[in-house]
């Protein structure tokens, strides 16, 4: 189980916190969807429990362990991340994939690691891609190779920023779909920072609304509200069902506050 | 299914075993030119004539001449072209540049002022310029290759100076200061040469052409163990530059603390530069082509890169002092004209090619 505690992140002593008093937790085999408008800081949270960004103020625990006192590799073999962009390297897929055992290599790739890569290459349907250079792949292909290389980590906590940004719809739920098995079969915690809501309602059971550097909201299905989503999207939305599935239908014609830059509301909207 | 897998592996290793073999060969190549490159001049010694020298038999002149002259001159080629060519590499990585290499950080620009510093001003001058450049001779080698190193080394205290001031300096940072740095030091030669003697300048001049000859054995050792200390601490980090390739972010989330992995690299690589340099003179372009050649052949793998740039870059330098010792003998060239001009269109042709870059 992970717990985030507190966490305060700025980017200078001087400068407006992005992060403030960020407090949740995420049970095992669970995917949460991270959620907010643009600069929100929904991008710098992942980076902070990754220690990729360090905090001001804050402890993020993994099973009762201090994850910012760990080692790089420790931290590494627990936690795995995959950025928005990804940069198309000059590199083999089946080099990339190995690249996420570098945090359990001693002096070079064992036997037993190139095998790690192997399942994960069939399970991820990467079988015919071992010696393809990582700058020709497709956008889906691409996401799939990145997806192997954070399993290859064997993590406990999997973060993926905006996973299906550049995707096609299919690619889209197959990226998701694959990311939903693997946080039940392999015991683990997704965290996906999220900008479609069908999406997330889709694939994820938790749901924590960012605004103003803070949780605005943070709960399951019943946090997917009209209210909340215009709050912190400055947009009205009706949600429908559909087959069972609700859907969130936006309306950006009714009642919409501009305020010219469109990065951050001033006023959440008194719709109902 | 499970074929497929085990099908993937083999195909994987065999893939591996290529990127060995290229470096076999590129070893094997170097070794054979070497031994040319001992056995060609001016005296014309035949290969097996070198190789019993080199096994501590053969004629007192062969001895003499082998020994003293040629063996210092290929080991000098062997050993600056490798730490130039791999010091290149590593700052390819972490500055995520493919046009960096130690000439970047000002490395070259200031072992020059350092040596015209040393030249001119320290009195490490001339005793007899009568007739052609090759009479032109410095008479305190030590003060010059002193001065050189420190000031071609001076980036690297900026490197570290930068650091400390500007925690979030970034890779873009560090080539903008050694762009600075390059045009101070170029500024400041100009300044010393402009007030110095013709034949002080002309010493001056002919230091930077580069010369191979000038490395004795005690320099030779002293590069071994510089490229050897380099060499260990690039192969110790070659899974984090791959990570690296990937981008920071990417490599944080798998455990590289990059920043320091950054500093010391770009530190090592250019106290091995400076200290390679101010022995035999500025070497231009070897630091650039030698890892895109090798990119061509291994990728971007620096469990593979490191080595085969370090051969790629012995191999070019031996060929390019043979080729200027030998194209219109006996007068040599200087060693820096003639990489510039082997590598210049070497550089188009990869160009042109598409070169394999970080991105």
């Amino acid at each position: 189980m992970i717990e985030i505690n507190d966490i305060n992140f700025a980017y200078n002593r001087n400068s407006k916190n992005i992060l403030e008093n960020i407090s949740f937790d995420i049970q095992k085999n669970r995917c949460i969807a991270i959620l907010g408008n643009n600069g929100a800081g929904k991008s710098t949270l992942l980076k902070c429990i990754d220690r990729i960004c360090p905090v001001q103020k804050g402890v993020v625990f993994l099973d009762k362990e201090n994850v910012f006192t760990m080692s790089n590799n420790v931290i590494a073999q627990n936690i795995a991340y995959v950025p928005q962009h990804n940069r198309a390297i000059s590199m083999t897929v089946f080099d990339m994939i190995l690249l996420g055992r570098k945090p359990y290599i001693k002096w070079d790739a064992t036997t037993e690691d190139r095998q790690i890569v192997c399942d994960i290459m069939h399970r991820m349907k990467l079988d015919d891609f071992a010696l393809r250079n990582v700058s020709e792949l497709s956008g889906g292909e691409m996401q799939r190779v990145m997806l192997a290389r954070a399993l290859a980590q064997e993590p406990k906590l999997l973060m993926l920023d905006e996973p299906t940004s550049n995707l096609d719809l299919h690619n889209q739920h197959e990226v998701l779909q694959i990311v939903k098995n693997i946080a039940l079969e392999h015991n683990t915690c997704v965290t996906i920072v999220i900008h479609d809501l069908n999406l997330a309602i889709r694939y994820c059971d938790r749901f924590i609304f960012l605004k103003d550097s803070q949780i605005y909201s943070y709960g399951g299905i019943e946090t997917m509200t009209p209210e909340n989503i215009e709050a912190v999207y400055r947009i009205h939305v009706h949600i429908i069902e559909c087959m069972g599935v609700p859907v969130i239908v936006p309306f950006p014609d009714e009642k919409v506050e501009f305020d010219g830059a469109g990065a951050e509301a001033k006023e959440p909207l008194n719709e109902s | 299914m499970a074929d497929n897998r085990i099908t993937q592996l083999q195909l994987y290793n065999a893939f591996l075993r290529r990127k060995r073999l290229v470096l076999i060969i590129a070893i094997l190549a170097t070794v054979l030119t070497a031994l040319f490159a001992i056995g060609a001049g001016s005296l014309n010694i035949p290969l097996s004539e070198v190789v019993k020298v080199l096994f501590g038999q053969g004629s007192d002149l062969s001895q003499m001449v082998v020994m003293n002259i040629r063996l210092p001159r290929v080991l000098a080629a062997i050993l600056v072209g490798a730490v130039l060519a791999v010091s290149g590499a590593v700052m390819q990585c972490v500055l995520r540049n493919p046009l960096a290499s130690p000439s970047t950080l000002g490395v070259s620009h200031g072992a020059a002022f350092g040596a015209a510093l040393g030249i001119i001003v320290f009195g490490g001058g001339v005793v007899n310029t009568s007739s052609a450049a090759t009479a032109i001779t410095i008479d305190n080698p030590y003060i010059v290759t002193l001065c050189a190193f420190l000031c071609g080394s001076l980036s690297t205290a900026v490197v570290i100076l930068l650091s400390r001031v500007k925690r979030d300096l970034g890779p873009a940072g560090l080539i903008l200061a050694g762009v600075a740095l390059s045009s101070l030091f170029a500024g400041g030669t100009t300044l010393l040469q402009y007030f110095a003697d013709e034949t002080k300048i002309s010493t001056v001049v002919f230091w930077t052409f580069g010369n191979m000859g000038a490395a004795g054995w005690t320099e030779l050792l002293i590069l071994a163990v510089v490229f050897v200390a380099a060499m260990v601490y690039f192969l110790l980090n070659r899974w984090n530059y791959n990570a690296m390739v990937s981008g920071a972010d990417t490599a944080q989330s798998l455990g590289v603390n990059t920043r320091s992995v950054m500093l010391i690299s770009m530190c090592i690589g250019t106290l091995a530069a400076a200290v390679a340099v101010s022995f035999v003179g500025i070497i231009s372009f070897v630091g650039l082509v030698a890892p895109h050649i090798m990119r061509r052949f291994v990728g971007n793998d620096y469990r593979y890169l490191i080595p085969c740039s370090a051969v790629a870059g012995a191999l070019l330098l031996i060929l390019a002092d043979t080729f200027g010792r030998l194209v219109i003998a006996p007068v040599i060239l200087p060693i820096g004209a003639i990489t510039s001009f082997l590598g210049a269109p070497l550089f188009l042709f990869l160009l042109f090619k598409g070169l394999k870059t970080n991105d």
